[in-house]
């Protein structure tokens, strides 16, 4: 059992000039478990997305040899044609048609020239299911009667409908509590006695030491190393090392001469319900604060909750049942809408600028001046446009956004530019406290040094700052404080001083035992 | 840099322009002049003016990535009680006007509810209000046709303006006329300079002169072209007045308050706009209660042009609107678009319909010319944004 499905080599994918993966190489023998590490951004998803076809041959270079064969994938069904299938974060499942129509969907089966056969459909459907435990499921629900982890243990029998060789789960586990993400874990180990191969991406990494054969972890676009299970050692922290050692040299400018004040805003017991299920809670009675000309951090995985925090906080925008006090200047105040947060001067720039920052169709100006304009630039509800002009001109050359005029529209700016333009936006509303999601997301190194200045220069002037990012490296860098979040809570308080991304990823960690215990 | 961004985005709304006039000379030639006629040239705005009216409405919708099927129906309804009010139950006639105005006013506001506060799809919304509107002017109407309307009633949509005619050439020449056309020129060259001055107070760049100049020399023209035809005419008809008050209105509600700058950024990014402070529910609310309104004031027009009330009046008329405004260089998917575009894309509707009339094609040809048109306006419009991009 030591042949090799799977060699990835010489992998480098650029997208617009900024190298996505950088010659990495990958190996992945028969019937193992595979897992892939790295922290948010590394590429583990783009690697799969190249093994898998999404991203086609040709528009990357490097080879791929599958099964001893050089595999040239097209498009996803070459892949699935050679036996890989990739289940994604995002299940690909049609909430309303049945269990047993989505185990076939895009594999559909059919009597006779694109006539589904339906007694074939629902027999199969069941062996399919037996595969997965899930032998006493009815297949003629609609899949959106089932819970998260059910669905995702249909993905992999959907998948399994497809003859998979090769099964690649990216973050199988992330939407799903212990119980099913235990019984996810199992049923892995079970397709792998069955002699099938799987690569998992997941950040839990207690998950990936328990059923991984083989780690490799990625970390910048690059293979570090690979783990070996009985031959290296296979701890948490060793992964951790692996994921983050990487040196820090400059990437952040320097905070001096900034004095840290008073509190600003201060939120307590602050408890939100998901807005579409009443029963799930999202944050679970956090409590911060923030001075002036200081930068905090908001540091943890993906879907810890910290978006769904600070959208709340931000006129209610996220969630229902909100409960919790929020202190500006030591008042309390209620915040109901966004137009209360922005009177009250509290800014917030979404982490998705394309679909909740911008109006890519308007230009630079309109979109600048969108927040600020009922305030600054109108009067009795008619708009000063040559003060909008002057304003626009004069953030343009503050943030240095490149562009040719003022009345370029936005979506022809590069991510970065976009960026500063949505920053630009939030502060010229005057805000004493701003939240910035991500705000360094998916743009270049050069935009992101501009970035951070500008966000020393807002602590410099007196305001507060959240920084709200998943790479770790970034919180570090740029904040006087971290709070670390975890399952909406807040798993742990760290000040510049003591912070390492270890101590982070551990006090991650150590409250998902935590929790795990509380939870039995 | 900032002169050519400004050619280009002022060109596309000239090319419309362009198109208007280009149609207009074609059934110049093709009619012989008679589309050219003092009479011809009235006809045109008494019969487009509630499409016009109608487009100024609905271009609002269409900026929020919508559209409004009732409009038709709520012409129809409206005009339908003034009618019966002012005919049956001898009411004076302002207070028709009013209550067809209050028609108008509650359908939108019916609309405005379903659409802002239950995000129920505007599509489905209208569609039905298209369809009770419709039952419900058949059955007060009693399927027949209500008339004829005193001319206390019918000079909003067939009256003239007070006249001081003077022999002229062969016939007159009413001095009012040309006493408005004088002083829109006046207004229209006052407000370029202020404009001008503006821009070099805050140091901006100013577009070159001779575009500012042939771009007045061109309004100038058609501005004069139309009131002399008018004033050798009968003078200036009280919907042009009213028309030309609306525009003024809403192009200035659109493009200079908040207000207009918040349907632009709901229709542009419904998402952005909420996490930037606006209340994309009111702005909903009150696009939709405003279509209303507008629908009233087309439907008192209609019904007073026509000196009746019809069941099947104004059968058809969203499409109108709707097209006026697409071919006018708004944007389905929303946020692009302006009101200028809108009338002038009525006005190309208007002037195919009145061309082709003439030279006698059938009604039926005409709409699939119309077809065409529209087709091809708004494919030449998102081909050459693509090519842009």
């Amino acid at each position: 059992m030591s042949d090799i499905i799977l060699e990835m080599s010489h992998i480098t994918k650029e997208f617009s000039g900024v190298k996505a993966l950088d010659d990495v190489n990958l190996q992945v023998k028969r019937g193992q478990i595979h897992a892939l590490c790295g922290e948010n951004g590394a590429g583990k998803s783009t690697l799969m997305n190249v093994l898998s076809g999404i991203y086609p041959y040709g528009s990357y270079s490097g080879e791929i040899r599958y099964n001893g064969e050089v595999g040239q994938f097209h498009n996803v069904k070459d892949s699935e044609q050679k036996g890989i299938v990739i289940i994604h974060q995002e299940l690909a499942l049609s909430p309303y048609l049945t269990v047993a129509e989505n185990v076939f969907m895009g594999n559909e089966q059919k009597s006779f020239k694109g006539v589904i056969d339906w007694t074939k459909t629902r027999t199969r459907a069941k062996e399919m299911l037996a595969k997965v435990g899930l032998e006493n499921e009815d297949i003629n629900a609609p899949i959106n009667s089932l819970g998260v982890g059910k669905q995702q243990l249909i993905e992999i029998a959907k998948a399994m409908a497809k003859k998979v060789e090769l099964l690649i789960l990216d973050e199988p586990t992330a939407a799903l509590n212990d119980e099913e993400s235990k019984k996810l874990l199992e049923i892995m180990l079970e397709l792998k006695k069955q002699g099938i191969t799987c690569i998992i991406i997941s950040h839990k990494l207690n998950e990936i030491s328990y059923v991984a054969d083989a780690i490799t972890v990625i970390r910048d676009g690059k293979t570090i190393e690979t783990l070996v299970k009985g031959k290296d050692e296979f701890t948490e922290d060793r992964i951790i090392k692996g994921m983050v050692g990487r040196e820090l040299k400059n990437r952040y400018p320097e905070r001096t001469d900034c004095k840290i004040g008073d509190v600003i805003m201060e939120v307590k017991d602050w408890n939100v319900y998901h807005p579409d299920d009443a029963q799930r809670q999202m944050i679970k009675n956090i409590s911060f604060h923030v001075k002036a000309g200081e930068v905090v951090g908001f540091a943890g995985l993906m879907g810890a909750g910290r978006t769904e925090l600070a959208m709340s906080i931000f006129g209610k925008s996220y969630g229902q049942k909100i409960s919790g006090s929020i202190k500006i200047h030591g008042k309390e105040v209620h915040i109901k809408t966004v137009k209360d947060a922005i009177n009250h001067k509290i800014a917030y720039t979404s982490e998705d600028r394309k679909n909740y920052g911008l109006v890519l169709i308007d230009d630079i100006k309109r979109n600048m001046t969108m927040a600020a304009l009922r305030n600054f630039f109108s009067k009795n509800g008619v708009v000063n446009s040559s003060e909008e002009i002057v304003a626009a001109e004069k953030y343009k050359k503050l943030m240095n956004v490149k562009a040719h005029s003022i009345d370029q529209t936005v979506g022809s700016l590069s991510g970065g530019n976009q960026q500063k333009v949505v920053l630009a936006k939030w502060m010229l509303t005057e805000p004493d406290v701003l939240i910035l999601d991500e705000p360094t997301r998916g743009i270049d190194v050069g935009a992101k040094y501009e970035i951070y200045c500008a966000i020393n220069d807002l602590a410099k002037s007196g305001k507060a700052v959240i920084v709200i990012s998943s790479e770790m490296p970034e919180v570090i860098g740029t904040c006087d404080r971290i709070y670390v979040i975890n399952e909406g809570k807040i798993a742990g308080e760290l000040s510049k001083e003591e912070v390492t991304q270890e101590k982070i990823m551990k006090c991650i960690m150590q409250h998902n035992g935590k929790e795990n215990k509380d939870g039995e | 840099m900032e002169n050519k961004k400004t050619v280009n985005l002022d060109m596309k709304q000239y090319g419309m322009v362009i198109a208007l006039i280009a149609i207009f000379l074609l059934f110049y030639v093709l009619s012989g002049g008679k589309n050219a006629s003092a009479t011809n040239i009235n006809n045109l705005i008494m019969q487009n003016g509630y499409v016009v009216i109608l487009a100024v409405g609905m271009l609002l919708c269409v900026l929020t990535g919508n559209i409004d099927l009732g409009v038709g129906s709520v012409v129809a309804l409206s005009g339908a009680a003034a009618a019966i009010l002012t005919i049956d139950m001898k009411l004076p006639v302002p207070v028709a006007f009013l209550a067809a105005l209050a028609v108008g006013l509650i359908s939108g506001i019916f609309v405005g509810f379903f659409v802002a506060y239950l995000d129920i799809p505007p599509f489905v919304v209208t569609l039905a209000t298209m369809l009770m509107g419709r039952g419900l002017t058949y059955t007060i109407l009693k399927a027949q046709t209500k008339g004829p309307l005193q001319p206390d009633y019918t000079w909003v949509g067939a009256g003239f303006l007070p006249t001081i005619k003077v022999p002229f050439g062969n016939g007159t020449i009413d001095l009012i006329c040309i006493l408005v056309a004088t002083i829109a020129s006046i207004l229209l060259i006052l407000s370029e300079i202020k404009n001008i001055n503006t821009k070099k107070k805050y140091g901006f760049a100013t577009n070159p002169t001779w575009q500012v100049v042939l771009k007045i020399v061109v309004i100038l023209a058609i501005i004069w072209f139309f009131f002399f035809k008018i004033a050798t005419y009968n003078g200036i008809p009280y919907v042009l007045l009213l028309m030309g008050v609306l525009v003024g209105v809403y192009h200035f509600v659109t493009s200079k308050t908040v207000a207009g700058r918040q349907i632009y950024a709901l229709g542009g990014n419904a998402k952005a706009a909420r996490l930037s402070g606006i209340d994309t529910r009111k702005v909903f609310f009150w696009v939709y209660t405003n279509m209303g309104i507008l629908a009233a004031v087309a439907g008192i027009v209609l019904s007073a042009r026509n000196a009746s009330a019809t069941p099947k009046a104004g059968d058809g008329f969203e499409l109108d609107a709707i097209g006026s405004c697409y071919i006018g260089g708004a944007a389905a998917a929303g946020g692009v678009g302006t009101i200028m575009g809108a009338v002038v894309g009525a006005f190309i509707m208007g002037i195919l319909n009145n061309g082709m009339s003439l030279i006698g094609w059938s009604t039926d040809i005409q709409k699939v010319v119309k077809g065409i048109v529209l087709l091809g306006a708004v494919t030449v419009d998102v081909l050459s944004k693509r090519k842009k991009a």
